[in-house]
């Protein structure tokens, strides 16, 4: 068992990170916090996970967020997607495995990754709102946010959402006032089976060594940690049994990085700043950027190509 | 509310602001620039913690339970729930049901005062605990005077109270199921079941 | 649970079958994922539907809902016939070499002395042959065809793999993997444990299904070993501290009995439960009955309890016979029954057949819900069109609906499912006018008991002769009720050589200190040490595990004596030796028992007098083949009430032979014509039983009834995923949302095609969660023939689409 972190206490306790360790700030130049603090990792464990929900209820109730009673659709997800108050959501897949004859119930908790390069970030105009701490954690800082809706195009794992009633994008901090104070995500404690665990980037791949090693006892030759460097690696890590086909646990992205329009994206405002982004979405030039999928297609490809030929 | 001003002021105070350099653009002044800080204020300082014992199934997860006093009732009320990392059970993890505990507590369906239904009515009406527990009382004792079995055809003394039931509370605390055990059999109630069969 | 949560960990294999942890109890699940992450140990799941629990086992095989003691009599006869069986256990702590009386058969089914009118057995013909001495006639060579063994060899022998998967639909191969999952624990080196839940009781031989699994366990040695034993995962957070004290129709607290008309004094009741050893050097605990029962009836009448009026037993009201849930109903359709309480339940949902105790309650002259939400029940008197069908005008019923405190605002201890007891504390004051159940209670006592000394009135003596000595009588206090549970001693209590061992009023530290005249008082014996002269020990909280083994001893108080795992002498050899040292527990150290748990047994009887380690038995040894069952000594496959298929070892036998079926229910059982689908009820984990449809987070998280079936009953009904679908059983319908799956399969029994359909049981027509009839429309209303647990698992209904938009 990975021990337990002590409970939380009732009474005020220092943050241990701020603003002072921001290492990256959305539309901004800033000089990175010098030290970097020790970086930390969750890492969701998609053999041990039972899809029990305990970490959609703990987010919902730790975030004091309050989610619509929806409907059932003929599957488990509910809802059926994330939305501005559901932050993380359980996917299921029912995968037939050719090899074994087995069925096999894949449950994925979907949320926020927390990139280390965050396409989030780099798509974001605004200044401000979207940051990085030098421990890892990308938080959104919605007094900045000015709901356009670009960090979902510049995620590559489609996260964030914008809200309708206050126009603003919403996603998992990772619990930032948690870990601030030396606990982990309400997500992780809440975990029956330690499907989720939490701790510095270095042992979670350590605990995740050893896991897979179990799961490749079990047969599943091909399990592996999910830690994917087209976006220089993540905060939150999967243990997979089929790390070779990270498609099948409810279309998680292969090989996820930032589209290329974003990369222009960041380059171009970078010198034009905030009066060049706002006539250019005046235009309607990028309309596509927040309207289409989030996922790379070729069409994005030449689209980039294009403007930066312009 | 307090905790939020307090954990802003704090932030003030530690000279966290930041000022990027566009924020000026968009309209933010120093103070919103303060305020900029993503990192929510801790949101269990200045409450109460309590060890409970989680309601729902018999695994009994340990929880920590914080409360503060509420300013429209006067009441100590939760704010949170979370699992008791010291239990050696349940090591801090709660469930679904568990980890929405809280929702438990401040259902829209709690019943709030003794309601009463009439015979034959559309609807429950607010009532008094008074009128309640007189009324009930009244209605049990009419009957156990009807029908207490004080001795069967045999003569053999059974003190028996055949015609009323109670479905005692598996959620219930062993000490709330001992008094329920001495009044129901006290009463002479053969008919006592709980969740043991269903 | 034999064993408790955390030695789950001890475990090399897992067996859950009969339930589904991963989705009932979640947080306890977490010791299986323990046991396979850090001992390498291996999950098999049995159930008709791929669960939860499924998803991360290592093993899984679909079976037939109802078929689950063929399944198991598969697994004994491999045990038996292949000789994977820990016979030293075996010979030395079962009843295998036992002999059984000249005259005992079993033929077409059934046992020797059915009577079919009665639909019960005379069982003079199961009874050991015993010997001059008084004691038991044995053959240890074990070829005695009376022996226990040979018979169970030729009882388990028509259990063949084919014969399992005909009757079961369980593949051959997927059986054959189970078994040599359970025979791998016949070493004494490795344990498996085996969890279930009411998966195995709700059905109408769901005592027998549980026998199997204990045959099972004690065939491979598994009982009182750690890693090992029969865990039954209970429902309720408190449901095992309030079975142990008794709420239930024949029930006194600690598992001592209701007196019955046929006992009209205390010695003709205590008779009868002060078992005598029916082999040399035993323990039969059970002759201490005497010193639990009048401590009992010390603490229920306290001085009015006296040696010269039997110490009150005649004030205890006797039963003519057991009122168990179904007959309570029953009775109520009668209209025999005039007012219901209803603390924390919510019978309407949870009792079978809707409609029927719908129709009951409105038989009520008055009805009243005690609890912290509002309640389907409560409400049945409303209509809410196809989900409570009522007319208010013509319901005669006067209902109460009084706001109870909810967990936090009231502190007391609860009983886990592995019997430890702990305290929680109070965290809130009580919600808006709520009050405390103990304060209804008593408040209620005294309103009555007022009434009677005002207008005086039937039955005053044994209602007056109730000891009420509380600080507050209108608010008895917790820790006051928790030293009553525990007990004390009223006088002076001498060994003896006449020194004090307990001075009057001091609390008993064990159930030993018990006596029986009425010098010591105590609510339940099994509960005594809890709350003994060293105070509350429910309230500890030293989670510290010297031994290593998953045993947290300091941690609350676990019944009896505060032990971890029952009978667990028997997790050393004969000689008081570990079995192994990978299982070493509880061993003789020369002098007294001792090890890492509190002995099951007296510390100071050596191994070499003999005696056995299930002291609750007479034998002193436990039973493979059991007398006291209902329906027979061992278990036989007897199909649902409701089946597909005809059962195909007795085809002239429905049902479990001595199973009790009330007039009328039996008419509205369905046939396999009209309502060809199997059908089984669950909870979901998003849920807990009705509570949880109010409460917001859990309500968004699982918002809506919905009916799970295979992608080839869809194909073949023309139903799409997420569409409306109507099903219906021969008692009511129910209509909810399709959800399609791989994890549901049809099966092949006995050649013929058999579907089978799951649905949830959390919902209903009050609280956030989309309105939906309560499940129990469609379930029969037959019990278990020892325990009476309704028939929730299987049974049989129809299924179609209903026209209109896929979600």
């Amino acid at each position: 068992m990975f021990p337990p972190i002590p409970n939380p206490q009732a009474k005020p306790i220092e943050a241990k990170f701020g603003d002072k360790d921001l290492i990256k700030r959305s539309a901004s130049n800033i000089t990175p916090a010098a030290q970097r603090q020790t970086q930390v990792a969750k890492l969701i464990d998609v053999s041990k996970c039972i899809g029990c929900k305990a970490c959609q209820v703990a987010c919902l109730e730790w975030n004091n967020l309050t989610e619509e009673v929806g409907i059932n659709t003929g599957v488990y997800e509910n809802p059926h997607d994330l939305t501005p108050n559901s932050w993380t959501l359980m996917r299921y897949t029912e995968y037939e495995n050719p090899e074994s004859g087995n069925l096999e119930w894949l449950i994925r908790k979907d949320g926020c990754m927390h990139c280390e390069d965050p396409g989030c970030l780099k798509a974001c105009p605004a200044p401000g709102a979207i940051v990085q701490y030098s421990n890892g954690i990308v938080d959104f800082v919605h007094e900045n946010c000015i709901g356009c809706g670009y960090c979902i195009k510049g995620c590559p794992f489609n996260i964030p959402r914008v809200s309708k009633v206050d126009n603003k994008a919403y996603k998992c901090t990772l619990c930032s006032d948690r870990v601030a104070v030396g606990q982990g995500p309400a997500c992780q404690k809440a975990c029956p089976t330690q499907a989720i665990v939490f701790g510095t980037k270095d042992e979670m791949k350590q605990w995740a060594d050893k896991r897979i090693k179990d799961l490749k006892s079990r047969g599943y030759n091909n399990a592996g940690l999910y830690d994917p460097p087209g976006v220089q690696g993540t905060h939150v890590m999967y243990v997979l049994h089929h790390a070779d086909k990270p498609n099948l646990y409810s279309g998680l992205a292969d090989n996820p990085r930032i589209s290329p329009i974003v990369e222009f994206w960041k380059g171009f405002t970078k010198y034009a700043g905030l009066t060049a982004m706002v006539a250019v979405a005046g235009f309607g030039l990028l309309h596509h950027v927040v309207a289409g999928a989030n996922r790379v297609t070729e069409h994005d490809e030449q689209e980039a190509k294009r403007l930066a030929e312009k | 509310m307090n905790m939020e001003l307090s954990r802003r002021q704090f932030l003030r105070a530690g000279g966290a602001g930041i000022a990027g350099t566009t924020l000026g653009a968009l309209g933010f002044g120093e103070a919103e620039v303060a305020h900029a800080a993503a990192i929510r204020p801790y949101k269990l300082a200045m409450t109460k913690e309590v060890r409970s014992s989680c309601p729902y199934c018999a695994v009994c997860c340990g929880m920590v339970v914080f409360s503060a006093k509420s300013e429209k009732t006067n009441k100590m009320e939760v704010t949170h729930i979370e699992g008791d990392s010291d239990h050696p059970v349940n090591r801090g993890t709660l469930c679904p049901k568990g980890a929405g505990a809280l929702d438990y507590i401040r259902a829209k369906t709690r019943v709030k005062e003794p309601m009463y239904r009439k015979a034959g009515s559309d609807k429950f009406e607010p009532v008094s605990w008074d009128f309640a527990m007189d009324r009930i009382a009244k209605l049990m004792k009419e009957d156990r005077d009807a029908n207490f079995i004080e001795k069967n055809k045999d003569g053999v003394t059974v003190n028996r109270w055949p015609t009323m039931a109670f479905l005692s509370g598996s959620s219930c605390t062993n000490e709330t199921g001992w008094v329920t055990w001495k009044v129901t059999r006290g009463l002479g109630m053969p008919q006592v079941e709980n969740q043991a069969r269903i | 649970m034999t064993n408790s949560w955390t030695d789950i960990k001890n475990a090399d294999v897992v067996w859950i079958m009969g339930g589904n942890a991963a989705e009932a109890h979640p947080c306890g699940f977490k010791w299986v994922t323990e046991a396979k992450a850090e001992r390498g140990a291996k999950l098999m799941v049995v159930d008709p539907r791929f669960t939860r629990s499924a998803a991360v086992s290592d093993h899984y095989s679909p079976i037939r809902s109802g078929t689950d003691i063929a399944f198991l009599s598969g697994v004994i006869n491999y045990l038996l016939t292949n000789e994977k069986i820990q016979r030293d256990y075996v010979k030395n702590y079962t009843n295998i070499s036992f002999l059984v009386k000249e005259g005992f058969g079993f033929e077409d089914g059934l046992f020797t002395g059915y009577n079919e009118t009665t639909r019960s057995y005379d069982k003079a013909s199961w009874q050991y042959e015993m010997g001059p001495d008084g004691f038991v006639v044995k053959d240890e060579t074990l070829s005695h065809p009376r022996s226990v063994y040979q018979i169970m060899k030729k009882h388990f022998s028509v259990y063949t793999p084919e014969m399992v998967e005909r009757i079961s639909g369980a593949p051959k191969d997927k059986f054959l993997k189970v078994c040599e999952m359970a025979a791998s624990c016949s070493t004494k080196d490795r344990t498996m444990t085996i969890m279930y839940a009411l998966g195995w009781t709700q059905h109408s031989h769901g005592a027998q299904n549980i026998r199997c699994a204990a045959m099972i366990q004690l065939l491979l040695g598994n009982i009182g070993v750690p890693g090992g034993g029969i865990n039954a995962l209970r429902g309720h957070s408190n449901v095992q501290g309030i079975t142990d004290i008794g709420t239930l129709t024949a029930s006194l607290p600690g598992y001592l009995a209701m007196p019955v008309d046929g006992e009209p004094t205390l010695d003709s009741h205590l008779v009868k439960r002060q078992f005598k050893p029916i082999q040399a050097n035993q323990t039969s605990y059970w002759q201490n009955y005497r010193k639990f029962y009048v401590s009992f009836l010390k603490s229920m009448y306290g001085e009015k309890a006296t040696k010269e009026n039997e110490f009150g037993y005649q004030w205890l009201p006797k039963l003519d016979v057991a009122y168990d849930v179904l007959r309570m109903f029953d009775l109520m359709h009668q209209g025999k029954t005039t007012g219901l309480l209803c603390q924390g339940f919510n019978p309407l949902m949870s009792v079978s057949h809707a409609d029927k105790n719908r129709a009951s309650l409105s038989k009520l002259k008055f009805l009243v819900s005690m609890d912290p939400i509002e309640t389907d029940t409560a409400r049945f008197w409303e209509n809410h069109g196809e989900f409570n069908k009522a007319d208010p005008a013509k319901i005669q019923t006067e209902v109460f609906m009084l706001p109870v405190t909810s967990f936090v605002e009231e502190e007391g201890s609860f009983t886990n499912s592995s019997r430890a007891v702990m305290w929680k504390w109070q965290a809130a004051d009580p919600y808006a006018q709520s009050r405390k159940d103990i304060e209804i209670l008593a408040d209620l006592f005294i309103r009555i008991k007022k009434l009677y000394e005002k207008d005086g009135g039937k039955g005053i003596e044994p209602l007056m002769a109730v000891d009420w000595n509380y600080k507050d009588p209108h608010d008895p206090s917790a820790d006051e009720l928790a030293k009553e549970l525990n007990g004390k001693a009223l006088v002076d209590l001498t060994n003896a050589e006449g020194k004090v061992v307990r001075a009057a009023g001091q609390q008993l530290a064990t159930f030993g200190e018990m006596r029986d005249d009425g010098s010591t008082n105590g609510v339940q014996w099994i509960y005594t040490g809890f709350y003994g002269p060293n105070g509350n020990l429910a309230q500890r909280r030293n989670n510290a595990d010297p031994s290593g083994m998953s045993v947290y001893g300091l941690w609350g108080f676990s019944w009896p004596a505060n032990r971890r795992i029952l009978y667990n002498r028997a997790s050393a050899d004969p000689e008081g030796n570990p079995w192994s040292d990978a299982k070493k527990y509880v061993f003789w150290n020369g002098k007294t028992w001792g090890g890492a748990d509190v002995p099951d047994f007296v510390p100071t009887n050596a191994p070499s007098n003999g005696s056995g380690p299930f002291i609750m038995n007479p034998e002193g040894v436990s039973r493979l083949f059991a007398a006291p069952m209902a329906e027979g000594p061992l278990p036989v496959h007897y199909e649902p009430f409701e089946s597909p298929v005809a059962n195909v070892l007795y085809p002239k036998i429905k049902g479990n032979p001595a199973a009790r079926v009330f007039k009328g229910d039996m008419e509205v059982f369905g046939n396999a014509k009209d309502f060809p689908i199997v059908a089984t009820t669950y909870r979901l984990v998003e849920h807990f039983h009705y509570w949880t449809k109010s409460v917001h987070a859990n309500a968004v998280v699982q918002p809506e009834f919905f009916v799970e079936l295979s992608e080839e009953l869809a194909a073949e009904k023309g139903i799409k995923r997420g569409q409306m679908v109507r099903v219906w059983s021969n008692r009511g319908e129910v209509k909810g949302k399709a959800v399609v799956t791989k994890r549901l399969k049809p099966f092949k029994i006995d050649g013929k095609t058999v579907h089978q359909v799951g649905l949830p049981l959390n919902f209903g027509f009050i609280g956030e969660t989309k309105k939906a009839a309560p499940i129990n429309s469609l379930t029969p209303y037959v019990g278990d023939a020892n325990a009476q647990t309704p028939e929730f698992k299987a049974f049989l209904v129809n299924i179609e689409p209903i026209a209109g938009p896929v979600a």
